[in-house]
């Protein structure tokens, strides 16, 4: 997998009074990859992809995306230029139908399919996770294993070229989650994937590459297979 | 008179001014602290404590303090009561979404002013002072009773002090501010709470408005400046801060009495309205609070 | 929406405007200037409605806006003794400049606070007018004087002492500003404000510059409100500070919750139901404004959708 570089951090901390949540994290991630991020909780995963969207700032450090320096950037510029970032806690229109909110991010996103018009590109992102026949409904009302695909069709509407999902697995049931990984391997044609995850099969089975975080720091990187060997992680999560 | 002597009446007027802006300011304060409820008909119990006590010291008519003591105790219990009466039909029922009670405390503000109308009329109504004396400085004499007040404002600061800080009642309300929900947990029952902070915060204004309204004559719309001042007071002291919400209407009570004295009054509360307009912008937790994480 | 729905839309619209169009001639001389009261007022409480219906920000300080347009109008007229459709846009300009610099500022709060600061700037507003006194005549105000309310458009000349030009005026003010929301509503623009309303992180994390889309929102909307009090000023002849007190911002809440937030026509059919209301009420009690404040308490109970609102949940869900 020796790709182009898409994304990169440099020395990227951030604390929280004196918590260092992150502390100096070098990161890359190459074009094209499903890597995992793991770590035991409170390991500082969310505060790192939050400093990769944009929703929070970085104490010191920068993060690099296509080559350009994007650390000053607010989180909606991110977005525009290729960074889509799901939601933990689904977060979707719950009022509206779920259409319209496909037709919302497939506005918002900046990565313009020429020739396409927002309803078009919507209609594909709903089809791409299989509610196309859900279209009317309000968003709010589905059962909550729909929210999280919508949740996901909004992140391709946004035609992305990063797609960070945050524990998307989390609350579904095991067949869901199976249908769940079929989908993440498909976006993976299209898009480079950044997963946050704790559910370790779905992260044996979808990963290229496995970055473990610890204390808000890289304990390892490596294949599944090194991950699944190494006696630090191991230690770090029987909390040795 | 000269600068001097000048500069000191006006202090005087400030500080009896902050005395009252302070148990107001505070009651708003307490409210917002532990509720997060901007109740915009606070000023609405400060004209209500006034018009209670004028009603009650023309009743009691034998001797202007035996009114004035009987308006203290009356009052402000009248005030509580339909604070809290208001607190369990409304408020709750809206469970405290912060811009619907914004919106619901507009409506009571309307309800509480136009009722005064109808019952209580238009014209301004007069309260005898419970006794009459002049302190005499070498340069004018001062009311006794203006220092009264400002004495009696600082005594119930103080009991409200020990209150919050030193009893059971104080631990149970500063327990249900920090977290409601493990409040409930924890047994605190805390709708009652609620309602009695809703109450109490009402019956400040309410002390407050007894206390002034020998000085100040009563009247139905007497209630809008008081609110007005007591936002300022509370947003600059930093919201639901108690420490500095009094050190702010110290502030603000003393530089509003000498400002007007000496600049237009109008000019004086453009600059604080602004000023607090923009600490909510860019320093939301107040001049003298800290930032929060 | 369907493309069914819209044609539905648009032609109740134009029924609205075309039974307004006819009622001028139905209507007694009293309840002639009272519905043309009432549609100036309905185009400041759409205007509110833009930001609150539309948004879900809550201003309590758009009398300011309405004032910034009624004393620019007013006072181009009576100290320079500008023509009427230059201090119309100068009106017009004044809200859309106050709106701005206003929303720059009071947009880095949110939600209480926003209410909270849009209310202070107002009451600055409102002592602003109050301490400008050589200008202003503060709260006795001013009375434009007749010569100065007839001007002359390509030749044909408009009389505003006529209650009859008035009437039609205020009703094409009020079609424009319709004409004007549903553009805006049904735009890319109208999406992303409904977005932000029903969630605004999300929209964030969608590529949308949420406060840029928020400032447009407030200037659209601090803007028409200013064109409805130029209009004010310019029809009715009176300018004064009690257009500019917190009054007149809960007026414009209050329109619009009981019209129905976030509905086209709910803030015209509430300034209808409130001024009819108020205006009855005031025959019989002093304390006629104790109606405003029990109408706000039980929207805000009971009925938080509001009229056409609670309409368009139950029954006719293509309402515009």
């Amino acid at each position: 997998m020796a790709a182009v570089t898409l994304l990169e951090t440099k020395d990227l901390s951030r604390s929280f009074g004196g918590l260092h949540a992150v502390s100096n994290v070098d990161f890359a991630l190459g074009e094209g990859e499903v890597r995992a991020i793991i770590g035991p909780n409170g390991a500082g995963k969310t505060t790192f992809v939050n400093l990769l969207s944009g929703r929070l700032r970085p104490s010191s450090g920068t993060v690099t995306f296509e080559g350009s320096d994007i650390s000053g950037l607010p989180a909606f510029e991110r977005v525009r230029r290729g960074i889509a970032y799901t939601f933990q806690i689904t977060s979707i229109y719950p009022n509206l139908p779920t259409l319209e909110n496909v037709m919302i991010a497939a506005q918002g996103g900046g990565h313009k399919d020429a020739g396409a018009s927002i309803a078009e590109r919507a209609g594909q992102a709903l089809a791409s996770v299989g509610l196309q026949d859900r279209a009317g409904e309000t968003a709010g009302e589905m059962a909550y294993g729909h929210q999280r695909l919508l949740e996901v069709a909004m992140g391709l509407a946004l035609d992305p070229t990063l797609l960070i999902l945050d524990e998307p697995t989390q609350g579904l049931s095991d067949s869901e989650i199976e249908d769940f990984c079929g989908l993440v391997k498909e976006i993976a044609n299209k898009a480079t994937v950044l997963l946050i995850e704790h559910n370790m099969p779905v992260v044996m089975q979808l990963a290229d590459r496995i970055t473990v975080l610890n204390f808000g720091e890289i304990l390892a990187e490596g294949t599944p297979e090194d991950i699944r060997a190494d006696r630090q992680v191991q230690a770090a999560y029987l909390g040795s | 008179m000269d600068f001097g002597p000048f500069l000191f009446l006006a202090t005087l007027e400030g500080l009896v001014q902050a005395a009252v802006l302070c148990l107001t300011a505070l009651g708003l304060s307490l409210v917002f602290g532990v509720m997060r409820v901007v109740n915009v008909a606070h000023g609405e119990f400060y004209m209500l404590g006034a018009v209670i006590a004028w009603w009650v010291t023309s009743i009691v008519g034998i001797h202007p303090a035996v009114g004035f003591a009987a308006a203290l105790a009356i009052a402000p219990l009248a005030v509580g009561a339909i604070a809290f009466a208001g607190e369990r039909l409304i408020l709750k029922r809206l469970d405290y979404n912060p811009e619907a009670t914004i919106v619901a405390t507009i409506g009571m503000l309307y309800v509480i002013q136009q009722m005064a109308l109808l019952f209580f009329g238009p014209d301004p109504r007069p309260v005898e002072a419970p006794f009459y004396f002049r302190i005499q400085f070498p340069w004018f004499g001062y009311s006794g009773y203006k220092l009264i007040v400002v004495a009696a404002a600082i005594a119930i600061l103080l009991i409200a002090w020990f209150v919050i800080a030193k009893t059971r009642i104080g631990l149970v309300m500063r327990a249900t501010q920090f977290d409601g929900d493990t409040a409930q947990a924890f047994g605190i029952p805390v709708n009652r709470v609620y309602a009695s902070v809703f109450a109490v915060g009402a019956m400040f204004a309410a002390v407050a408005a007894v206390l002034i309204v020998p000085i100040r004559q009563a009247h139905y719309l007497m209630g809008l400046d008081p609110l007005l001042l007591s936002f300022i007071v509370v947003i600059l002291g930093g919201l639901g801060s108690i420490r500095g919400t009094i050190v702010a209407a110290i502030l603000i009570g003393l530089s509003d009495g000498i400002i007007s004295v000496f600049f237009s009054p109008t000019l004086a509360k453009m600059a604080s309205t602004l000023l607090v307009a923009l600490v909510l912008v860019f320093r939301p937790q107040g001049l003298f609070g800290r930032e929060e994480l | 929406m369907s493309g069914a729905d819209r044609t539905k839309a648009v032609l109740l619209l134009c029924a609205v405007i075309a039974v307004l169009f006819v009622l001028q001639f139905l209507l007694p001389e009293y309840h002639h200037l009272s519905m043309t009261r009432i549609m100036v007022l309905a185009v400041f409480a759409m205007g509110y409605n833009v930001l609150f219906g539309y948004t879900g920000l809550l201003s309590l300080g758009h009398a300011m806006f309405f004032a910034a347009g009624l004393y620019a109008a007013g006072l181009t007229v009576y100290h320079l003794e500008w023509s009427v459709p230059l201090a119309f846009a100068t009106g017009v300009a004044a809200g859309a400049v106050s709106s701005l610099v206003i929303g720059v500022v009071a947009l880095r709060t949110t939600g209480v606070s926003f209410m909270i600061v849009t209310m202070m700037f107002a009451q600055v507003a409102y002592l602003a007018t109050l301490y400008f006194t050589t200008y202003t005549r503060g709260d006795e105000g001013l009375v434009l004087p007749t010569a100065a309310r007839s001007f002359d458009v390509f030749g044909v000349a408009v009389d505003l002492t006529n209650p009859v030009v008035r009437y039609n005026i205020a009703l094409a003010l009020l079609a424009a500003t319709i004409a004007i929301i549903y553009k805006v509503v049904h735009s890319e623009t109208g999406r992303a404000l409904i977005a932000i309303r029903e969630n605004e992180p999300r929209t964030q994390m969608l590529g949308y510059n949420t406060f840029a889309i928020k400032l447009k929102a407030l200037v659209i909307s601090g803007t028409l409100s200013a064109a409805s009090g130029a209009a004010y000023v310019l029809l009715f002849a009176y300018v004064g500070s009690t257009f500019a007190t917190i009054q007149y911002s809960i007026d414009a809440l209050l329109y619009t919750l009981l019209g129905g937030a976030g509905t086209l026509l709910g803030p015209l059919a509430g300034a209808l139901m409130m001024f009819y209301v108020i205006d009855i009420a005031s025959e019989y009690t002093v304390a006629y404004l104790l109606i405003a404040g029990l109408v706000l308490i039980v929207l805000v109970l009971f009925f938080q959708k509001g009229v056409l609102g609670t309409i368009r949940e139950r029954w006719i869900r293509w309402l515009p």
